[in-house]
């Protein structure tokens, strides 16, 4: 210890120091771990998809391996093609699956805010002592397996399964209704299983909501009907474009859903994903379906991000 | 929203979507206990396909698996999904921080079959045997964003005038964080851990394609069961897990309302001590 320096002071800068180095270290952990594991992936999935088929394992013949120096590098990249992705043009499989993802997508996010925003309403005016517990209520099946949840419908939707037998014995129809194994499945699937995620951050817009503005306004004339849609709909926007992409963005990529109770004639992205790589083993057309599939979702994905990071900030 | 009574329509629509909630997974256990092997024809109550999952080895092995798989993922997860939360909420500033935000909510969305094989390939790529391993390095990356999200938004409403008090009084940064930060943030990470486990409990699409012969999960092993048909062993598998995660999770926010209800009785004698 010099003399110049007391302890206090040096008790400081030691502190300074260690507050810099946790401080470091508490942001490039996780920092690294995504990059490797997360975003390096993709430029993997990318790198494959330019590859050729081959019949081994890894089943693709590598595209880029420094093993030959930058003239094997070189040889390797003329070797690179779109092949795959003019393969996908080719193929009306592909075409329409992307398009009926993104139909069947869009129309569940449609219905699953429908069905969302009555029962948030609901608990945003729910009496202040129940409303927690309602909450909880809605959170509770999405701790619940996915894969359970969708498989519980199977037995409902059969053509002899119980739905059928309900309304068959309130003699509502007389011969069974096909639902299971049709893209009706597929709806009811996506809105059961995505309800959580609409329901919520709606009811966290329409709980902040100020009520007095639509008595004023019921005060100055307007009807009940035209005030929701002139005060409560448009302040519960953020809540509604949130949930919507909460639910649209991972539908249009959904596998079980459509796997279980869609049936071989309901196409969607997530399956011919599935099929192309362990049913065909054909790892680079997967990869190029992959490529695609994220370019459709980019540009909700990044919308979603600007929302989440326009929360946090109202947040801080 | 208050000032208003909670209207009949209000009721009514609260009370359908509870019964569309809960409706199926009501029947899903009812029908375990049936005797019958036909899983929608009712013949009496019975036990017996609990009874045969006792003898139902390769569905244990997956259990155990699965189970192994969720507690490690989940505590690793949630480590570093609270480093990422503070980095998120305490560095407002630093190089790349918009890439970092776009990779913690980037998951959140993301369709599995994306995650999944990109993780595969990057598996394959560095030459990683797939088995046990890969599939939690797959869960702790996804699962670890949740974890993120769910602190992030305790850590904002935080009061940091009792850290700056800590500091003052010459508590180094790092034992700051243990004594006064972490205590308070608790509840949160515990329920980011909770949301990890049942995020890896419940996960088909990403183990299917981390994983190689050696692991089968749970999620695997159901899967594999149900497209062969729908059996009453699967409703039994599915009660079980159902039982566990609702135990839990009632549990738990049981312990934390009690928590919640302390902290504010202290702070109240507190101001008025």
């Amino acid at each position: 210890m010099t003399p110049a320096s007391s302890p206090t002071s040096e008790n400081r800068a030691l502190r300074r120091l260690s507050s810099l180095v946790a401080g470091r270290l508490v942001i490039a952990i996780p920092y690294a771990w995504l990059l490797v594991l997360f975003l390096v992936p993709f430029f993997i999935v990318f790198k494959i998809s330019l590859s050729e088929t081959a019949i081994a394992m890894p089943p693709y013949s590598p595209a880029f391996s420094f093993i030959h120096g930058i003239a094997g590098l070189w040889a390797e990249v003329k070797k690179l093609g779109f092949d795959n992705y003019v393969w996908l043009t080719q193929d009306n499989l592909y075409l329409f699956s992307y398009l009926s993802s993104v139909k069947i997508a869009a129309i569940s996010t449609l219905l699953t805010l429908v069905f969302g925003y009555p029962i948030a309403y609901g608990i945003a005016r729910a009496p202040s002592t129940l409303r927690a517990t309602l909450l909880m209520m809605v959170i509770l099946p999405f701790w619940t397996s996915f894969l359970i949840r969708v498989y519980a419908w199977i037995g409902i939707l059969k053509p002899e399964g119980l739905l059928n037998q309900l309304l068959l014995w309130l003699h509502v129809i007389h011969e069974p209704l096909i639902i299971l194994n049709t893209s009706k499945a597929v709806y009811i699937g996506i809105v059961y299983s995505y309800l959580p995620f609409m329901v919520l951050p709606l009811y966290s817009t329409l709980e902040k909501m100020d009520h007095t503005l639509i008595e004023a306004a019921e005060d100055l004339g307007c009807t009940p009907v035209s005030a929701f849609w002139k005060i409560t709909f448009r302040l519960s926007l953020p809540g509604i474009v949130a949930g919507c992409l909460l639910v649209f963005i991972p539908a249009v990529g959904e596998f079980v859903i459509p796997d279980l109770l869609g049936g071989s004639h309901t196409l969607m992205i997530g399956k011919t994903l599935w099929n192309e790589f362990f049913e065909n083993r054909d790892w680079p057309v997967a990869s190029a379906v992959a490529i695609i599939l994220l370019l459709i979702l980019v540009v909700p994905i990044v919308y979603f991000q600007q929302a989440q990071a326009r929360a946090e900030e109202a947040g801080r | 929203m208050n000032g208003r009574k909670w209207s009949r329509f209000n009721i009514v629509s609260v009370t359908l979507g509870f019964a569309f909630l809960y409706l199926p997974i009501v029947l899903l256990v009812i029908y375990s206990f049936n005797a019958s092997r036909l899983v929608t024809v009712w013949a009496g109550f019975s036990t017996k396909w609990y009874v045969a999952l006792l003898t139902d080895t390769a569905m244990q092995n997956a259990a155990w698996v699965t189970l192994r798989v969720a507690l490690i993922s989940a505590s690793v997860a949630t480590v570093l999904g609270t480093m990422a939360a503070i980095a998120l909420v305490r560095y407002t500033r630093f190089r790349g921080r918009l890439l970092f935000s776009a990779m913690i909510y980037a998951p959140l969305v993301m369709p599995d079959v994306i995650i999944g094989l990109s993780l595969l390939l990057l598996f394959v790529a560095v030459g990683l045997d797939r088995g046990f391993f890969t599939i939690v390095l797959a869960h702790i990356t996804f699962s670890m964003c949740f974890v993120a999200v769910v602190v992030q938004s305790r850590l904002l409403t935080f009061d940091r005038s009792l850290e700056e008090a800590a500091m003052d009084l010459g508590a180094p940064p790092v034992k700051t964080f243990f004594l006064i930060t972490l205590p308070i943030i608790m509840p949160a990470v515990v329920s980011g851990w909770m949301l990890a486990f049942t995020l890896s409990l419940d996960d088909l699409v990403v183990a299917s394609f981390a994983s190689g012969p050696g692991a089968t999960t749970l999620p695997m092993k159901i899967y594999s069961q149900v497209r062969l048909g729908v059996t009453p062993e699967i409703n039994a598998v599915c009660t079980i897990l159902i039982a566990i995660v609702t135990t839990g999770v009632v549990i738990a926010s049981i312990v934390n309302k009690r928590r919640e209800v302390r902290r504010l009785r202290d702070e109240q004698a507190a101001r008025r001590g």
